[in-house]
């Protein structure tokens, strides 16, 4: 490739059209090519339009709501991008700049074929490395590319997918050169990520730009992705419903947001490598229903972790016995296998040749100079020519940061070329390219536009019909205007690019290019997701009953006696640790307390985070960190339940107006009211049995741990007492803290899940409620011996009604969640 | 044959598990590949208990491989191979004919033009595998035995006696997830840390090394037993052109003849296991290993 050209840009614009205000603060660096200004300092002609509407009226306020409107847009849509150790938390809000990167139809055009053929070269390579390896017979690929890659996977040698199709998505990493032309950084094979984000991208920026985008009749991105569906369930045996699935490492991968976003896209469910079992070289999801084939497997993990029976035995994500399934070709992976042996920059420089001798054409696409250094002349230029170079590894597993020569000096540039000598083949240089820039609008500070590097992301997608390239993609920008490495992970930034339309052919429709995103069938939902949200519903309740308890508690300091029955009451069900006092501060040490529960259900809820909106996840992150805040704070816990108990009401309400109301979530509600029911009955047994049953501070109190007091007063005329408030806490059909409400209504919503999910063999609650006559509720509130009798057997009897909650609850995870309370294990003699 | 030595061989491997395995998936190495110097001439494997499907394959490496699926709930997996191989003598070589170590490094190398059939091969094994990492320690402890100019395979043997003075053989002290640098640091291992240091130092310098699995004869009562038996065994082979793969064994530090069955091979252990699986379920477990090997008289 070419040098740097160095040209003098006029730094103030001439364009008659651009107000000076708007564009003055636009600096570029004239080293660099600028996507908005041409050599003249004008305003590129495709850029005009755009730029006229954003600075027609006043281009501070237009900036001002745009940004506000994107970052609205973002949190709204709940768009994240995890990073490990980011001191901004796990999830970190995606980071986007709204004003688009703008290409032109002809360069575009030319771009889509080269990196189609690209495709084609990759996917005839991948058939020849894994298969004849005539290559490298011939010489024409060093076996350390092959042999010496960690993702080279020897047991997938031999193995032919179905329809010869290895890459089924494609990416490529681009940046213009000086030069003006487009040349290729990086080729993504494995399982390229960032195509959900760029079609996110689309939908933030439409709404942002809802004019431009019309006006301009932007090329719309998401038709590829229905091909890519039709491709992915084209793969049924015959009268087969054919199942695909995304296999995703979990939620704490950092684009696990996209995994979620794509499985809605394409309609197809997101899974882990727990949800599926391989039997007889078929694979299966695990859904409730039952064991369920799938055909297709969309991967976001890499390929070494896929199988560990014969991959890495260490993973825990994968599938064993995977690879049984590829070979009989009763599974097809998308991408392969394998693919993720040419991640590395090694290739660039010997891919000419190959496409020379596999397809019989010269690549169109040109990359950035490379030199692998395992040939004796590349490691002499190498070594001789260090300044103009980045030194990057060769293999993905090394630990060796990329290092530009220039910036090499004494000590450290001895260390790398010594590095050089004792392992060349392990290292790759590549000319150093300047990023070209493109505006956009300042963050922070003075409003108006900034130039910044940007570099490109392009997708190909195997469809029923061949590649198909997405007529846009992701950009990036960095972080740091004068750096020419650009990385999400280290905080860059990304745009939509836009795609203008062939002035030749006629307009293609524009409009929303939100599409219907096809809906994942309810039995198709694994039950890993389900057995979560059962608990996601048990944690919920389970904190509220603890929250209200303890508070209720608190609120009883004054009286002493009832203040000793209740700390005891707290203590006997581990609320409270055995030598804890609740009005020192809320503990997080006590594993059976409610910070301990706030954990779990937080825990619980990240694990089914597709299935909640937006905002009920994030009431559940704010509801967790308020509450850890109060901790750590040692604020006055009485605030701090209050607070909790309010956010905990809100999550009962998203529960049942913000869900979908299939089977997953009647499982959240049966888990709601089992956890209810056994606490309830335990806590009632509890006062039963205790000396000071009747006493009406007592069962005052108890009332208002069950947050029963108010319809208690409204139901009965009478102060509190035993008969009563047993009457309402347990007889009542109607209240719905009554344990006969919660009885009721697990036995109905159990009865509709067998029906909907065709099994027999009814599961219900093994203890009936006790019954309770008036009669019996006078005696029970005597005195006397016989009264006292007739309290603990009824106490008995509630214990019992405790015991059998649980019991269902087992019963419940044995039929629908079992196969998958086991761990896998790898054993090895 | 002259010279060939013929065998009874009996390798049994259970496990015992705590609780209920509900579903197990096994890869087994059992089997003994084909060799000029080897022929298995008759072999069975019991597998208990009832699996759901068996099936024989070769691997990528070319060595015999059996899976089995178990779909039953079991606590209780019992593999037992009887097998009777056949070993012949190996023609002598000087390790003074063979190419000087740099050259026979130098030969892997990639150069633009096609490779010989045989070096393309060899570079299978000259890379670092899961178990074998390449790190410069390996080249610093091996130093001595690489000196300028030296036949390889006179370097493969020095290498292979230092190994054996310096390293104590210490059962049950190392587990195979070990790393080699603590293997290294610690001066003992078993018969897979021996072999895995080894083909470390030959990687280290360029060379192609690969792992030998297999059993040694067994002489319990001579003051002289080999080290190994009652398990199965491993060494490792070096490429070692003109002559090509030579196998030596570092834990008994010496060469391998008749003495020694060779199973599979592979880079390292993990492509070779004698029994991989994955199980579900299964809690805690115990493993029993038993290898008998019997000489047939002739």
């Amino acid at each position: 490739m070419t040098e740097p050209n160095p040209k003098v840009k006029p730094s103030t614009l001439t364009a008659g059209t651009v107000t000076p205000g708007s564009l003055a603060a636009y600096v570029p660096d004239a080293r660099r090519y600028d996507e908005l200004l041409d050599d003249k300092g004008l305003v590129r002609p495709h850029w005009q339009p755009l730029i006229d509407q954003l600075t027609r009226d006043d281009a501070r306020a237009v900036a001002r709501r745009g940004l506000e409107r994107t970052r609205r847009l973002i949190v709204e849509n709940g768009v994240t991008y995890n990073v490990y150790a980011d001191p901004q938390g796990a999830d970190r809000p995606w980071a986007l700049d709204p004003v688009p990167l703008l290409l032109l139809a002809e360069e575009w055009r030319e771009m889509e074929a080269g990196l189609a053929q690209r495709a084609r070269l990759i996917d005839a390579l991948l058939a020849d490395i894994y298969g004849p390896q005539r290559l490298l017979c011939e010489g024409l690929v060093p076996p350390e590319l092959v042999f010496g890659h960690p993702n080279y996977l020897w047991p997938c040698q031999g193995i032919v997918p179905r329809g010869r199709n290895w890459l089924h998505v494609y990416a490529a990493d681009l940046a213009r050169a000086p030069d003006g032309r487009w040349w290729l950084l990086a080729d993504r094979t494995q399982a390229p990520s960032g195509a959900g984000y760029a079609l996110e991208n689309r939908e933030i920026v439409e709404q942002v730009l809802p004019q431009a985008i019309r006006q301009l009749e932007v090329r719309r991105t998401t038709g590829v992705f229905s091909e890519l569906r039709e491709q992915l369930l084209s793969h049924g045996d015959e009268g087969e419903n054919p199942l695909a699935v995304i296999l995703t490492p979990g939620p704490f991968n950092e684009t696990y947001f996209e995994h979620a976003y794509l499985s809605r896209q394409l309609g197809v469910p997101l899974a882990e490598g727990t949800d599926l079992t391989v039997r007889d070289d078929t694979v299966y999801l695990k859904t409730l229903a039952g064991l369920k084939r799938v055909h297709t497997i969309l991967r976001r993990l890499d390929d070494d972790f896929c199988d560990p029976l014969e991959l890495r035995s260490d993973s825990t994500l994968g599938i064993p016995g995977l690879l049984g399934a590829v070979r009989a070709n009763r599974v097809v992976m998308a991408n392969a296998l394998g693919t993720g042996v040419l991640e590395s920059a090694a290739w660039l420089g010997f891919l000419p040749r190959i496409a020379e001798r596999l397809l019989g054409e010269k690549l169109s696409l040109p990359s950035v100079a490379t030199w692998w250094c395992g040939e004796k002349p590349a490691l002499d230029y190498v070594l001789a020519h260090l300044d103009k170079l980045v030194i990057k590894p060769t293999y993905p597993n090394q630990r060796f940061e990329p290092v530009f020569g220039h910036n090499l000096g004494g000590e450290a540039r001895k260390r790398v070329i010594q590095r050089l000598r004792a392992r060349p083949y392990a290292y790759v240089a590549q000319e150093h390219l300047s990023l070209s820039q493109t505006p956009i609008w300042r963050p922070h500070g003075a409003l108006g536009f900034a130039a910044t590097p940007v570099s490109i992301r392009m997708y190909a997608v195997a469809g029923l019909s061949g590649t198909r390239v997405m007529p846009g993609g992701l950009a990036r920008v960095a972080a740091d205007a004068t750096i020419d490495v650009v990385s999400t992970q280290r905080g860059g930034g990304s745009k939509d690019i836009w795609v203008l339309p062939d002035s030749s052919e006629d307009t293609v429709a524009v409009g929303t290019s939100r599409s219907p995103g096809a809906q994942v069938r309810h039995d198709d939902i694994p039950s890993r997701l389900v057995e979560n949200l059962y608990w996601f519903g048990r944690y919920t309740v389970r904190c509220e009953d603890k929250a209200r308890l303890l508070r209720g508690t608190l609120t009883a300091r004054s009286d002493e006696g009832v203040w000793n029955a209740a700390v005891k009451f707290c203590r006997d069900l581990g609320v409270i640790s055995i030598d804890g006092d609740p009005a020192l501060s809320l503990d997080d040490r006590n594993p059976q307390g409610v910070v301990a529960d706030v954990r779990r259900l937080a825990w619980c809820a990240s694990q089914v985070r597709t299935r909640l909106s937006a905002s009920y996840w994030r009431a559940v992150n704010e509801m967790q960190r308020r509450l850890q805040d109060s901790v750590a704070a040692r604020e006055e816990p009485r605030a701090a339940l209050d607070q909790l108990l309010l956010s905990l009401a809100a999550l009962a309400g998203f529960a049942f107006d913000d869900m979908t109301q299939d089977e997953g979530w009647r499982l959240l509600r049966v888990g709601r009211r089992l956890e209810r029911l056994q606490f309830a009955a335990g806590l009632l047994a509890q006062h039963l049995g205790s000396e000071w049953a009747t006493r009406q501070s007592h069962v005052e109190w108890l009332l208002e741990a069950y947050d029963s007091t108010r319809i208690y007063r409204s139901r009965y005329v009478v102060a509190p007492r035993l008969g009563p408030m047993l009457d309402l806490l347990v007889r009542d059909s109607e209240h719905p803290r009554a344990l006969a409400f919660q009885w009721r209504a697990i036995a109905r919503d159990l009865e509709i899940l067998a029906t909907s999910l065709g099994i027999t063999g009814e599961l219900g609650l093994d203890e009936a409620i006790p019954q309770l006559t008036d009669a019996k509720l006078m005696a029970l509130e005597s005195d006397g011996a016989d009264a006292v009798q007739a309290r603990q057997s009824m106490a008995e009897r509630l214990r019992a009604l405790s015991w059998a909650a649980g019991q269902l609850s087992d019963r419940l995870s044995l039929r629908h969640f079992s196969h998958i309370a086991l761990d896998a294990q790898a054993l090895a003699t | 044959m002259r010279g060939s030595v013929r065998y009874r061989i009996r390798h049994e491997t259970t496990y015992a598990y705590r609780n209920d395995v509900v579903h197990s998936h096994q890869l087994l190495h059992l089997v003994p590949r084909p060799t000029a110097y080897q022929q298995c001439q008759e072999h069975v494997i019991n597998v208990t208990p009832a699996f759901y499907r068996k099936r024989n394959e070769i691997d990528t490496f070319g060595n015999l491989v059996t899976r089995v699926e178990f779909d039953h709930p079991h606590r209780r997996l019992e593999v037992a191979t009887d097998m009777e191989v056949e070993v012949h003598p190996r023609p002598a070589v000087d390790a003074a004919d063979s190419f000087s170590w740099e050259r026979a490094a130098a030969e892997l190398n990639y150069r633009n033009s096609d490779p010989a059939r045989e070096s393309l091969e060899a570079c299978r094994f000259r890379h670092e595998s899961p178990y074998v990492r390449i790190k410069r320690q390996f080249n610093e402890y091996a130093a001595e035995c690489f000196t300028k100019g030296r036949p390889v395979l006179a370097c493969a043997e020095e290498l292979m006696r230092k190994l054996h003075k310096d390293f104590r053989y210490a059962p049950g002290e190392t587990t195979i997830s070990t790393p080699l640098m603590e293997v290294l640091k610690n001066r003992r291992g078993v018969c897979q840390d021996f072999s895995h240091l080894m083909i470390a130092c030959l990687r280290a310098r360029g060379l192609a090394a690969r792992y030998v699995s297999g059993y040694i004869r067994q002489v319990p009562a001579s003051p002289d037993a080999l080290v190994g038996w009652g398990a199965s065994h491993a060494w490792v082979a070096v490429y070692a052109p003109p002559f090509g793969w030579f196998e030596l064994d570092p834990t008994n530090g010496m060469f391998v003849g008749t003495d020694h069955i060779s199973v599979a091979w592979g880079r390292d252990f993990g492509d070779v296991s004698p029994l991989r699986g994955i199980i579900l379920g299964g809690g805690s477990h115990r493993l029993s290993v038993g290898v008998k090997v019997e000489v047939i008289p002739s």
